[in-house]
């Protein structure tokens, strides 16, 4: 043992182990990097930074297969977000991140920081935030300890979001079994840069000053880090002190503050304090700028007193930064902060040798050099199994043929029951407690299209006073019950969702930022899923020229049961993509415009005839599937990249020619429910109907109506446009078939061949797809 | 015409009431920072919504002793044009200047999204635009919006035609589906609606061009 040649510290090295979730292995690297015994103090340091919320030890080797650089790509992975350039001068920071754990323990508190910890992300770079998604996932409403998780986590999303003024115009909202105990909570923001440069966190100037602004340090959020990479269990109840408590107030005051800093100059380097609180920044600033820090713990603003070095070197306080700023422009910049009334204060200075020295009442409380933490982190290696594993392999062996001939219930009531499933129905409940509008520039809100826009009209400066006609789309997509059965096909159909959603509104996709969520990647199953899933994202973001520019990765979501029996949630990668709208005044909605315009299927074809199934469709894990038949199993539909590609591409320039009134892709519950939702968003506006007949087929009338599958999408056309719209698509010989009319009738009909398989009012449709979750929550939908 | 935005630390929809007011109407404005003591050269106060110092202890209840809002106060008796939107209204029933309070919605939740309402201009110069039981839609985005007052106030408020716009589907259990009040002056204007989030086509609807616009008259 390496150890044991070092003197012994004074505290129990295998229960300090076991706090901070580190190995004898571990233990044994770190002696030998700091060629002695860490103390306590140190030990914490290690421990955070070895976690994998803040090292990626299981999962870094999977993410450097993706692809991360392309022509708009200015900032990639490894800075506090990824930045890219959207021509006219403008430039759009955005990232992604999980507060899973912490919304598991406290909801309300725990999902309010997510929100503050990404938007600290956006304008650490001298971004101004100017929108904010969510992805969520909770197990069933049925269940009321899931009512409850949801009430507070949307609460403490709204708590957050609305109070510090950056509007929440996005997002998506999904429910499994698997989630019970385990919610997700990931929150994305964009930011629109207002500094010339780019705010990096790499320090930089020997005997520069190092400056702490924001709120005081205290004991809450304590190993939060370590907290969020160990599974979940009745007693992480108990780590409640590990959540942390936001203050939206605090954050908005040092929006402001810290891009009035930055756009002085006198910031050479600025991190937040987030994950391991200032273990992080100090040892993130250090590493990344070849130089150490010195930091005074009696300088630092303090919360209560007598804290010790330990605590304060691994409080995650919420509302905290720490800069380098340039000698001599102390005082003005602290002055900045105290006109919002914030805390300042030099707390260190950058030294020359690669260390992070941590004093306090004028000892050394711990000093590390700085590339043993933060650089060459350990990496726990797992053995990738070669085939999948044997329960997925049963999945697979399902078949459409299993499903009974006659089936107990109509095509109606089919319809009926996807629109009351909630993770299908409207999400009106949760976003309405988001204030999606403030900022005055959201041109899509919530509800209203398949991605939100928001226009780029600055918020202050240059152009804050001038009409914009440009704008920026966002969407955040992950069909979890796909990656469930195929976490390959899965992850590529998000990513081929999420390009197809921006490309509905009119939106150029660029980029995206990745959320990992999984279990515990030391299963063969666990590791198997989250290398395919890396895999699945590669393939896709290359094939869509969509770079990853960074993101997050949050593992070991699963909870032990009483029984003592592991449950995991479906693997989720969410993917948070952006896209650029070039003419705001030619955004499409799903909604229907006009009573006459032709209904059309791009992409993906209905079979007709005696025709083959086509592998690319599929009732295998679909919403009917599960909800019609209780079962999720089969093997998801194969994407075609290719087609995806060049439908999106077709339908982006058909929008831009002013050849398409409204655009919807097709996702849970295939055509049946997107020509429902096609017609129940018509509501907000002149409620208008729908006709549609599709071909004679040998295929079963539920693949037809409800099979899922990837680049498929339902435009309306006007009619004064229906010439030049076959024009264009006999010129682009992309797949596409006329199948029915919008109507003034307030209903949907489906025929196929002239026989009525379904009819259905636009009343009864938008009652179910309302009300689906407000009933669930124990509430009407409209009685406040 | 000038007209001054207050801004405290926490106000979240001064900038949009500026583009409002400058990109939308056409108006100059001045931002007036809480500590701000010099109304000089305004036509107009507008106290913008957000959650003025975190909105701790209760909506508006810290504003209400910011420097700025002596003059604000002194402004108004003087028959100034004072608008208060949203925040801005709970900070002007805390200063009393309008009666009643402001509290949490019925069923609790923070809710944005737009109601439709019913206007009653009578004096008010803020709505000089609007004609009598005119329907408008306007966006709300509140989480205490819900007015209260005692019964007799109320009627009194209804007497005097004060209450000059009501909800028409009540969204948060206000008395009377109050939704905004004048003095009885008629110079001053709290609303929880947002009017500066309806003056732009783009972003909404245009319903809450003319109350901003009504100082041009």
């Amino acid at each position: 043992m390496v150890a044991a040649s070092f003197e012994a510290p004074a505290y129990s090295v295998p229960d300090a182990l076991k706090k901070e979730n580190l190995s004898q292995a571990d233990y044994d690297e770190i002696c030998r990097r700091l060629c002695r015994a860490p103390n306590r103090a140190e030990l914490g340091m290690f421990g955070v930074m070895w976690s994998e919320h803040c090292c990626y030890r299981n999962s870094r080797p999977l993410l450097q297969g993706f692809p991360t650089t392309g022509p708009r790509i200015l900032v990639g992975p490894g800075e506090n977000a990824g930045v890219v350039d959207l021509g006219e001068g403008q430039r759009l920071a955005f990232k992604i991140e999980s507060h899973n754990h912490p919304s598991a323990v406290e909801p309300f508190q725990g999902a309010a920081t997510g929100v503050g910890g990404i938007l600290r992300d956006i304008f650490t770079m001298g971004a101004r935030p100017i929108a904010l998604l969510n992805a969520l996932r909770f197990g069933p409403l049925e269940d009321e300890r899931n009512v409850g998780l949801m009430e507070g986590v949307v609460a403490g999303i709204a708590h957050y979001g609305n109070c510090v003024g950056v509007p929440t115009v996005g997002g998506e909202v999904a429910f499994d079994p698997s989630y019970s105990g385990n919610p997700l909570v990931n929150a994305m923001a964009l930011g629109l840069m207002e500094t010339e440069e780019i705010v990096c966190s790499g320090a930089e100037g020997v005997g520069y000053p190092v400056i702490y602004v924001g709120s005081t340090t205290g004991r809450d959020g304590m190993g939060g880090a370590s907290f969020a990479s160990a599974e979940l269990t009745e007693a992480s109840l108990d780590d409640r002190p590990a959540v942390q408590v936001g203050d939206p107030f605090l954050e908005k005051g040092l929006i402001e503050a810290c891009l009035e800093a930055f756009q002085s100059g006198d910031v050479v380097a600025a991190q937040d304090m987030g994950a391991a609180g200032l273990t992080c920044s100090c040892s993130e600033m250090a590493a990344k700028g070849g130089l150490g820090i010195e930091l005074d713990l009696d300088k630092v603003p303090a919360r209560e007193a007598g804290m010790t070095a330990y605590e304060f070197l691994l409080s995650e306080s919420q509302e905290r930064m720490l800069f380098v700023v340039k000698p001599g422009r102390e005082e003005a910049l602290m002055a900045r902060f105290s006109r919002w009334g914030l805390q300042a204060a030099v707390v260190g200075r950058v030294l020359e040798d690669n260390i992070v020295r941590v004093l306090q009442h004028g000892q050394v409380a711990a000093e590390v050099p700085a590339s043993a933490l933060a650089d060459d982190t350990p990496i726990n290696h797992h053995d990738l199994i070669s085939e999948p594993p044997a329960e997925i392999q049963a999945h697979w062996r399902w078949s459409e043929a299993q499903l009974p001939a006659d089936l107990p219930f109509s095509w109606n009531d089919a319809l009926l029951a996807l629109l009351d499933d909630p993770t299908i129905a409207s999400k009106r409940w949760v976003y309405r407690q988001y204030d999606h509008q403030v900022q005055a520039n959201t041109v899509v809100p919530p509800g209203g299209a398949d991605a939100a826009v928001v226009r780029l009209r600055p918020q202050q400066g240059e152009g804050a006073m001038a009409a914009a006609s440009r704008g920026v789309a966002a969407v955040v997509d992950c069909p979890n019950r796909w990656v469930a059965l195929d976490p390959e096909r899965g992850a590529m159909a998000a990513v081929a969702e999420a390009a197809r959603n921006l490309s509905c509104v009119g939106a150029e996709p660029l980029a995206i930022t990745d959320n990992l969520n999984f279990p515990s990647p030391e299963t063969p199953t666990g590791y198997w899923q989250l290398a395919l899933a890396c895999r699945g994202l590669s393939a896709a973001c290359s094939a869509l020229d969509t770079p990853v520019t960074g993101g997050n990765v949050s593992l070991y979501n699963e909870t032990r049961l009483p029984d003592g029996r592991m449950q995991p949630i479906h693997p989720t990668p969410v993917v948070g993509m952006v896209g650029l709208v070039h003419d705001l005044a030619q955004v499409r909605g799903q909604a229907w415009c006009a009573a006459g315009d032709a209904i059309w299927l791009l992409g993906v074809p209905l079979e007709t005839g005696e025709a083959p199934a086509d592998p690319r469709l599929s009732l295998a894990g679909s919403s009917y599937l599960e909800r019609l038949h209780g079962a999720v199993t089969g093997r998801p539909p194969e994407i075609d990249l290719v087609l995806e590609r060049s439908v999106q591409a077709f339908l982006r320039q058909a929008i831009a020619h002013g050849l398409v009134a409204s655009a919807h892709d097709l996702s849970d519950g295939g055509l049946a429910v997107a020509a429902a939702e096609g017609c129940i968003a018509t509501m907000a506006l002149i409620p208008l109907g729908a006709e549609l007949e599709i071909p004679a087929s040998s295929a079963r009338l539920d693949r037809l109506l409800f099979a899922e599958g990837g680049a498929r999408i339902l435009v309306s056309v006007p009619a004064d446009q229906d010439a030049a719209w076959q024009q264009t698509l006999a010129a682009e010989a992309v797949p596409a078939e006329r199948l029915g009319v919008v109507t003034a009738a307030a209903s949907l009909v489906i025929r196929q061949a002239g026989q009525p398989l379904l009819e259905q009012s636009l009343a009864a449709m938008e009652a179910c797809y309302e009300q689906a979750i407000p009933r669930r929550m124990g509430e009407g939908a409209r009685a406040e | 015409m000038t007209i001054g935005i207050v801004v405290f630390p926490g106000s979240n929809c001064d900038r949009d009431v500026r583009w409002a007011l400058e990109g939308c109407v056409g108006l100059p404005t001045r931002f007036l920072w809480h500590e701000e003591r010099d109304l000089s050269g305004l036509d107009a106060v507008v106290i913008p919504g957000g959650f003025s110092y975190g909105d701790y202890l209760r909506c508006g209840a810290i504003a209400r002793f910011a420097p700025v809002l002596e003059l604000v106060r002194l402004f108004a008796e003087a028959g100034g044009a004072v608008l208060g939107i949203c925040n801005g209204f709970q900070v002007l029933t805390e200063m009393g200047l309008l009666p009643g309070a402001l509290t949490r919605n019925a069923r609790l939740h923070f809710l944005c999204e737009p109601t439709p309402l019913s206007v009653k201009p009578g004096n008010c110069r803020w709505l000089t635009g609007y004609s009598e039981a005119e329907a408008i839609v306007l966006p709300i985005a509140h989480g205490e919006g819900r007015y209260q007052c005692e019964r007799a106030q109320l009627a009194e408020l209804e007497a005097n035609g004060q209450v000059v716009l009501r909800y028409a589907s009540n969204p948060n259990g206000s008395v009377g589906d109050v939704a905004g009040l004048t003095n009885a002056g008629g110079n001053v204007l709290g609303l929880m609606p947002h009017p500066e989030r309806a003056c732009d086509p783009l972003t909404g609807g245009l319903d809450g061009l003319r109350l901003l616009a009504s100082l041009c008259n």
